[in-house]
C-alpha cells in the first residue's frame, strides 16, 4: 500500500456569507475577500502538519493546485512541493498535479519538477492534470486546445527528462528553439507519473494506454469499477494486465477522538461542496470545447439551466452512507475503509482528512490519530488483499518504460 | 420568398449556403451565435439583390476546419469561396463577429468588394467599454444581451429555446472558442490594416449595444477613408429587431432602389 495525505489547503478565513451573496466562490468573487495575514497563519500551520504526517508514518502527501478560488491555495504546487523536499525525509510528494494546459512553456515545469526531485533525493511522483475551467478561463488558455496542450506538453516533458538537449520543439502548440535544461530528475528513467481524475473517460483511457496509476477522486464504489472497468480493458488491449498498482483512490476521511466530534468536524468538507465535489458554475466549469463532442448537448442543456448537476448538494448523510465521506473514531473509520479496499482494491489510497474551517488542533489530531491507529491497519488489510502498491512492486514508469527498472531507489540512496 | 441551401466545398471543407433573391450580389456574413435561418432582412435584400448567405466554416453545418486557429484563417476560406461562385465583385455586409470577418477579407484584398456594411462589427478593439465576454456567461445570457426586446427574442427562438438550438450555439461557441479565444474577438492589426481599405463603407451600430460598444464603430469610421456612420436606435442584432430600417440604409447605400 501506498498511504498519503492530502488536504485542498483552503483558504477558509474568507466570510461565507459573501460567497452565499455572490452565489459563486471562483473567478468572478472578488479577492478582496482574501486575508493575507489569515493565509500566512494558514500556509504555515498546513506545513506544520505535513511534518507530523510524515512523522507518524504516512508514506507520502499529495497536493494540487487551483486558482481564483478560496477551496484551494495552493497557486503553484511546486512551491510547496520544493519546500517539503527540504523539510521532509522520507515521505513521497506527489503533485496530482500540475494543471498542463495552462503551462505556457512546459520546459520551465520540467525544470521546477527537476529541482524538487533532487532537491528531495528522489522522492517525486510527478502527477499532471487537464485543470478545471476555471483554470483555463483565468490563465487565459483556450479551453478548445486543453486536450491537445495537455498531451502535448506531457510528450515534451517526458522528452526534457529523458533525451539528452540540445534539441528544438516545434510542436503543435509549443514551440521551443533550445531544449536543454540544466536541471534533470535525479529518478531515472524520470519521475513516475500518476494522473488524478473523476470519471472522464477519456482521462481514464489515456492513463492506461500509458500505464500511468490512475488516481480516482472520490467516486462512489460502484463509480470507481466503472473506471477499473475501462481502465483495465484499455490495459489488455495495450498489452499488459492492470492491478492495484494502477489504482488509486482518494477518499474524505476525518478522524477524532470520538464519533461526534469527528461528525462535527466532517460538515466543514461541505463548505466547499459547491465548487469542488457537486455544483460548480456551469459555464466557468467546462467551458466551450474543454469536453468532447459527446458531452455538448448535456453541457449546453446544464448552462441553460435546464439541467442540474446529478448528486450536487448531496447531505452529509447521503454522502457518509454511500461511503464517499467517511468521518469517526479509528475503529469504524477503518472498517469503512476496508469495504472500500476489498470493493474497488486500490494499493495506492489518499485520505483528505481536513478540510473547510476544521482547526489546526483538530487536523493535527486526525493526522496523529490516523497514523498510528488507521495506517497499521489499513497496511495490514493491503497486504491480506495483495494490494501491492508501484513502490512495493517497482513496476516500470510507463509503458514505453517497461523493460526499463525505475531506478527511484538506488537514486535515493545514492543522494543520500 | 424562396431560398435554396447546398453545401459548397471550399479550401478541403464543406460550407453550407444560403441563396435567394436575384440582381447585383450581395454576401452576408452571420454573427458568432450562427445564423437562425433565411431572416427578413435577407428577404427585403433579395428583393433586388442576390443575396449570399454562407454559414461560416465550424457554424451551422458547415464542416469544422479543425487546423483553423483565428478569424484570419476563416477570411482565407471565404475569398476563396467568393471566387468558387464567381463573386469577383460583390457588396457585402458583416454582422457583428461577421462583421470582423468582412473587415479582414477587406484588408487581405482591395479590389474584391464594391461596398461593404459593417453592422456592430467586432474585429476592433473597443476605445471605451468592452466587447461582452461570452466565455463568462451562459450562450442564453450572451445572445439574450443583444436583444433590446426580449419578445423579439422568443419569436425568434422562442421564450425557452429547443434543446437542439442550445446544441447548435454550442457548437457555434466552440468554434468561436477555437478562432477568437484571445485577444477576445478583436486583432490587434486591425487598426492599422483597416486604414489602407479604400471600399465603401458604411458602418451601422445599435445605439444601445451591449455587445460591442459604439466606440468599436468610431474606430472602424475613423480609420477608414471612405467610411461613413450611422448610429441607429437599438441593439446588437439590428437585422432582427430593425430588419426594415437596416435593409433601407443596406440598400439606398448599394444604390439598388
Amino acid at each position: 500500500m501506498h498511504l498519503m495525505y492530502f488536504t485542498e489547503q483552503p483558504m477558509s478565513a474568507y466570510p461565507k456569507e459573501q460567497g452565499d451573496r455572490y452565489g459563486y466562490t471562483a473567478l468572478l468573487f472578488p479577492n478582496k475577500f482574501f486575508d493575507a495575514a489569515e493565509g500566512s497563519r494558514l500556509y504555515n500551520e498546513r506545513l506544520e502538519e505535513y511534518k507530523l504526517v510524515e512523522e507518524v508514518g504516512y508514506d507520502g502527501i499529495m497536493l494540487n493546485e487551483h486558482h481564483t478560488a478560496p477551496f484551494c491555495m495552493q497557486a503553484k504546487i511546486n512551491i510547496c512541493a520544493a519546500i517539503l523536499g527540504a523539510i521532509t525525509k522520507k515521505v513521497k510528494i506527489v503533485l496530482l498535479g500540475n494543471p498542463l494546459p495552462i503551462a505556457d512553456n512546459p520546459v520551465r515545469l520540467a525544470e521546477e519538477l527537476a529541482m524538487i526531485d533532487m532537491i528531495s533525493k528522489g522522492r517525486l511522483v510527478s502527477g499532471f492534470v487537464r485543470g478545471g475551467g476555471v483554470e483555463s478561463l483565468q490563465a487565459n488558455a483556450n479551453p478548445a486546445f486543453n486536450r491537445e496542450r495537455f498531451e502535448e506538453a506531457h510528450d515534451l516533458i517526458v522528452k526534457t527528462w529523458t533525451t539528452p538537449g540540445p534539441w528544438r520543439w516545434e510542436g503543435n502548440h509549443y514551440q521551443l528553439r533550445v531544449v536543454n535544461p540544466w536541471a534533470l530528475p535525479l529518478q531515472k528513467p524520470h519521475p513516475r507519473i500518476w494522473i488524478p481524475g473523476v470519471s472522464s473517460r477519456e482521462t481514464i483511457v489515456w492513463s492506461a494506454q500509458h500505464r500511468y496509476p490512475y488516481i480516482a477522486l472520490n467516486l462512489p464504489i460502484e463509480e470507481s469499477k466503472n473506471v477499473w472497468k475501462i481502465y483495465d480493458q484499455v490495459a489488455k488491449e495495450s498489452g499488459y494486465e492492470a492491478g492495484p498498482s494502477e489504482r488509486g483512490y482518494l477518499i474524505r476521511c476525518h478522524v477524532a477522538e470520538t464519533e461526534e466530534k469527528a461528525i462535527r468536524n466532517a460538515r466543514e468538507f461541505m463548505w466547499m461542496q459547491g465548487e469542488f465535489t457537486g455544483l460548480t458554475h456551469p459555464v466557468w466549469a467546462a467551458p466551450s470545447g474543454y469536453l468532447g463532442p459527446w458531452a455538448r448537448r448535456a453541457m449546453a442543456e446544464l448552462r441553460a439551466g435546464y439541467t442540474h448537476v446529478r448528486g450536487a448538494n448531496a447531505s452529509l448523510e447521503k454522502q457518509m452512507q454511500n461511503l464517499t465521506l467517511i468521518a469517526g473514531t479509528p475503529k469504524t473509520v477503518i472498517e469503512k475503509l476496508r469495504i472500500i479496499m476489498e470493493e474497488t482494491r486500490p494499493s495506492i489510497l489518499a485520505l483528505y482528512g481536513n478540510d473547510g474551517k476544521i482547526n489546526h488542533e483538530d487536523s493535527k489530531t486526525c493526522i496523529r490519530l490516523t497514523g498510528q491507529e488507521v495506517l497499521p491497519a489499513l497496511r495490514e488489510i493491503g497486504k491480506q488483499l495483495g494490494l501491492e502498491s508501484p513502490f512495493d512492486l517497482n513496476t516500470p514508469v510507463s509503458l514505453a518504460y517497461s523493460g526499463v527498472q525505475a531506478k527511484q531507489s538506488e537514486a535515493t540512496a545514492a543522494a543520500n | 420568398m424562396s431560398f435554396t441551401e447546398s453545401f459548397v466545398d471550399v479550401v478541403g471543407g464543406k460550407v453550407q449556403l444560403l441563396k435567394g433573391g436575384s440582381g447585383s450580389p450581395i454576401v452576408v456574413f452571420h454573427h458568432d451565435i450562427g445564423n437562425p435561418g433565411w431572416l427578413p432582412y435577407y428577404m427585403e435584400l433579395a428583393e433586388n439583390h442576390t443575396v449570399y448567405v454562407p454559414s461560416h466554416p465550424g457554424f451551422g453545418k458547415s464542416e469544422r476546419p479543425e487546423w483553423a486557429r483565428n478569424v484570419r484563417d476563416i477570411a482565407c476560406i471565404y475569398q476563396r469561396l467568393l471566387k468558387d461562385l464567381g463573386l469577383n465583385t460583390t457588396a457585402v455586409v458583416g454582422l457583428g463577429f461577421g462583421g470582423w470577418i468582412a473587415a479582414e477579407m477587406a484588408t487581405m484584398c482591395h479590389h474584391e468588394f464594391s461596398h461593404m456594411v459593417l453592422v456592430n462589427a467586432m474585429g476592433i478593439q473597443p476605445t471605451k467599454g468592452e466587447i461582452i465576454d461570452q466565455f463568462l456567461i451562459s450562450t442564453l445570457d450572451y445572445v439574450r444581451a443583444g436583444f433590446a426586446d426580449q419578445g423579439k427574442f422568443a419569436e425568434l427562438y422562442k421564450e425557452r429555446p429547443d434543446v437542439d438550438q442550445l446544441v447548435q450555439w454550442e457548437i457555434n461557441r466552440e468554434m468561436s472558442t477555437r478562432i477568437a479565444w484571445k485577444p477576445y474577438m478583436f486583432n490587434q492589426a486591425m487598426p492599422h490594416l483597416i486604414k489602407a481599405v479604400t471600399v465603401p463603407t458604411l458602418v451601422v451600430w445599435g445605439r444601445h449595444n451591449r455587445v460591442v460598444p459604439l466606440s468599436c464603430g468610431e474606430r472602424y469610421q475613423q480609420a477608414m477613408p471612405k467610411a461613413k456612420l450611422e448610429v441607429i436606435e437599438g441593439n446588437h442584432y439590428l437585422e432582427v429587431e430593425k430588419h426594415h430600417e437596416l435593409a433601407v440604409l443596406t440598400k439606398s447605400f448599394l444604390g439598388g432602389k
